[in-house]
């Protein structure tokens, strides 16, 4: 079976804009998260978010483009761009229906729907722009990077909330198997407006503290609920053989991937987290002591971090490292899964597992890298993603 | 692996609900017959809008079988999918207690998610508009679920207890086609025996209609709401919105073989791939749309000739009809002019992501009953459009090869390929 592999990284991170930036934060743990700018958050419970500084979508994109898009696009397009230009892929010179496009988003662009919405119920129907036909939709990512660079093959859109980075991946790899020469993959979400700050409120998990490096501590002491960020991460994917052929850098090979959902609630079952990791191993042909760094989920809430622990121990007799740099970011739903993976690419290449910052008083029974990166050859490394409701999913990347 | 082992997927059960029919029997009763299900919008007040018709369900959850929590916690969205999921279940006789939860699989097409209830709570919390810094402690606890469908799935996946892999496929109005193909490569890849797959939409609500109208995309032929939806019709100005769902028990052929399960049929070819072209408009030349067919046809192994019938994707828009028309030419070559073309969109509307998943059924159903729904409201042709159309009344007609098309925004198109139980059994 033909491999994929993966040749360029796009990101844009509340750590960083563009791989550099973000690999150098989030080496040293800088943290991403704080009180919430793009709206006045100050009357409701929770304020702190991880926002993408700094980000004017005028610096990287065409102009027309701005007023059809929402900032969830602009930063997926954005990282498209710089994935493809960090591959050394220039699309036009490529095969049309020999290139996808398979994104994943968990809110679409839910700012944008809050003005259409605003102009509605406030003013009246035709107000309402021509754009909200497919500005605001789950699919419009995927959309606008295939027109952006020409690539009418094989596209799809997947919604797990935060699993959906590595399904969206997953489905890619799918593609590249059937012979597909390149996906451009990932995910992206932003919904850092007040609707989908209220939407994202109910779910009752988002922390309500005000210290921004005592706000989201997985696996922590302290553990009191998640901080929502906004952020895209891109990958370029290619076959084995042709990204060797054509020179391209290799940072690693989507190895393994397992996908489950957990049982019916008050079934009493187990929940699936640990079959995800069992068959994303199964698939790799590798046994748990070939993996040498996981990327947890870290959900920053007491029962599901010892779930999460527990099934992480149940698979892993001997202890690995285990981080979670996502603690400075928050969770960026879709976009936070891929970029996860994102950052276990970087850390097989570097030879770098990056700390799980501000996280002090590690209670789960895992061998848990905090305080400072650690420095270590790592072959593989492990990828995991829960989504609301019960999506479990484990990636398997492995070092070229 | 040679061609002796190669995993395939049958369609074993259906549950559907549509405008104008709860239900598989009462959704190929209106479809058969050329009925249209098409009204004055009764949801809202439409008084102000371009558009004011649409197909709505005459739904009621309690009847139904849903709970009060259930009716509560669930979009309209998720409720036709649930619904649909109880009669696909029934319908296949298979016994979920029977079943390894780990083997079985969810997949469910939906372009909107939940935008119903998002606009609906979206009204409350932002007191009709008033407000940009909308009020949190008007947020019900169930809001994230509308937030993120893949809630959709989630449900569905309860439903059933599946443990299998679940996704929500959201690619605008090719989820229902995307929806199960996605679960068939699950299946033929070995993640899965079982997937519960479909799709379901529930969009006529304000922002969406508004938002339709803003592109001139919906139909303004309210004078006449039954007629208002006419696929390749010279006279078409505009798709009708529609809403509801289809659900199918999709099974590795063997395990359904096994169990002596009722086949509708195989599902034995799918492609899907974008036009990178606009994201609402349509190149006229159908090259992308005719890649998917002749894509899922190699895949199915048929030949042009061999397709008895095309399931159209027939919005009713005046750039679809004809975009389409030209992608079975290129596809299909002179076959084109000689295979039923028809779109049940003149019937029961056009749900958005659901409406992929209706088709497929309204496919099978046409491979077990030898018979071709129509094109209702067709009486005058577009001269542009000058295939078989089957106007008006449904068409005997001997079909053992049903191919199903979409294309949406994002400039998705995507083709699926159904075949029937006599070739299911070779």
């Amino acid at each position: 079976m033909s491999r994929a592999v993966v040749t360029g990284v796009g990101i844009a991170a509340p750590t960083g804009l563009g791989t550099a930036a973000y690999w150098a934060a989030t080496v040293k743990g800088e943290n991403g998260i704080g009180p919430i700018t793009r709206f006045d958050a100050s009357g409701y419970p929770a304020r702190l978010a991880g926002e993408v500084p700094g980000f004017d979508p005028l610096d990287h994109l065409p102009s027309r483009l701005i007023p059809q898009t929402d900032r969830l696009t602009q930063l997926a397009l954005v990282a498209a761009d710089w994935s493809l230009a960090d591959a050394g892929v220039q699309p036009k010179t490529l095969p049309e229906f020999g290139m996808g496009v398979i994104t994943a988003s968990s809110s679409g662009g839910f700012e944008f729907g809050q003005r259409e919405l605003e102009k509605l119920w406030g003013k009246g129907p035709e107000h309402v722009s021509a754009y909200q036909s497919f500005a605001w939709f789950y699919a419009v990512n995927t959309g606008q990077i295939s027109i952006r660079h020409g690539m009418r093959g094989p596209s799809g859109v997947l919604v797990t909330e935060q699993a959906g980075g590595l399904d969206a991946v997953a489905q890619a790899r799918r593609q590249i198997r059937r012979g597909v020469g390149l996906l451009v993959t990932g995910g992206a979400d932003a919904s850092l407006c007040p609707w989908g700050w209220v939407a994202q409120l109910a779910r009752g998990q988002v922390s309500t503290r005000t210290d921004p490096d005592r706000s989201y501590l997985p696996f922590d002491a302290e553990a009191s609920g998640y901080v929502p960020g906004e952020g895209a991460a891109l990958l370029v994917l290619e076959e084995a053989e042709s990204a060797r052929r054509n020179g391209r850098r290799v940072y690693g090979e989507i190895a393994g991937y397992g996908a489950t959902f957990d049982p019916r609630p008050g079934s009493g079952r187990p929940p699936g987290l640990r079959r995800a990791m069992e068959i994303a191993l199964a698939d790799a042909e590798m046994a748990p002591a070939d993996i040498d760094v996981i990327f947890a989920d870290g959900a920053g809430l007491p029962e599901p971090d010892r779930q999460e622990a527990e099934a992480i121990q149940a698979v892993f007799t001997a202890p690995v490292p285990v981080t979670v740099p996502k603690a400075a970011t928050g969770r960026l739903y879709s976009g936070g899964s891929a970029l996860d993976l994102a950052t276990a690419l970087l850390s097989l290449a570097e030879g770098v597992i990056p700390p799980t910052p501000n996280v002090t008083d590690p209670v789960c029974d895992l061998e848990l890298v905090t305080g400072r990166a650690r420095t270590a050859p790592l072959r593989a490394a492990l990828v995991l993603a829960r989504g609301h409701g019960g999506f479990n999913s484990a990636m398997v990347v492995r070092a070229p | 692996m040679t061609l002796g082992q190669e995993r395939r997927v049958v369609i074993t059960g259906m549950g559907v609900t549509v405008p104008g029919g709860i239900g598989k029997k009462a959704f190929w009763e209106l479809i058969s017959s050329g009925r249209t299900a098409t009204r004055a919008i009764t949801f809202f007040d439409a008084a102000p809008y371009r558009s004011r018709v649409a197909a709505e369900c005459d739904f009621d959850p309690v009847a139904a079988g849903l709970s009060k929590q259930e009716i509560r916690r669930m979009d309209r969205a998720a409720q036709f999918a649930v619904v649909c999921v109880d009669e696909c279940l029934e319908d296949s006789g298979l016994e979920p207690d029977g079943l390894d939860p780990a083997r079985v699989g969810t997949s469910v097409g939906t372009a909107v998610g939940c935008t119903m209830s998002l606009e609906e709570e979206y009204s409350v919390v932002s007191d009709a508009g008033r407000r940009w810094l909308v009020d949190h402690t008007y947020g019900v606890p169930h809001l994230f679920d509308y937030l993120v469908p893949s809630s959709i799935a989630a449900e569905v996946a309860w439903r059933v207890g599946a443990e299998g892999p679940a996704a929500v496929i959201s690619t605008g109005c090719t989820s229902g086609l995307d929806a199960v193909g996605h679960a068939c490569a699950l299946i033929r890849e070995g993640s899965a025996d079982v997937m519960i797959a479909g799709a379901a939409d529930a969009p006529i609500s304000p922002i969406t209609v508004a938002c339709f109208d803003a592109i001139k995309a919906t139909t303004p032929g309210n004078h006449a709401p039954e007629r208002a939806s006419r696929p390749f019709d010279r006279g078409r100005d505009g798709f009708v919105l529609g809403e509801g769902a289809a659900m199918f028990i999709l099974e590795e052929r063997e395990h359904a073989l096994r169990r002596g399960a009722h086949v509708y049929a195989e599902i034995a070819g799918f492609a899907t791939r974008c036009n990178a072209y606009h994201m609402t408009g349509l190149r006229p030349d159908g090259r992308e749309m005719a890649e998917a067919i002749k894509l899922a046809l190699a895949e199915a192994r048929v030949d042009p000739a061999d397709v008895d019938y095309i399931n159209a994707h027939g919005s009713g828009t005046k750039q679809n009809d004809r975009h389409e028309t030209a992608a079975y030419k290129r596809s299909l070559g002179h076959h084109a002019y000689t295979t039923p073309v028809s779109s049940i969109k003149s019937m029961v509307g056009h749900s958005l992501g659901a409406i992929g998943s209706i088709e497929i059924a309204a496919s099978a159903l046409a491979i077990q009953h030898d018979t071709v729904p129509p094109t209702a409201n067709l009486h005058e042709p577009d001269p542009e459009c000058d295939l078989d159309y089957v106007p008006l009344h449904a068409r005997e007609w001997r079909t053992d090869v049903a191919l199903s098309v979409g294309s949406g925004f994002g400039g998705f198109q995507s083709a699926m390929v159904l075949s029937g139980p006599e070739r299911v059994n070779q």
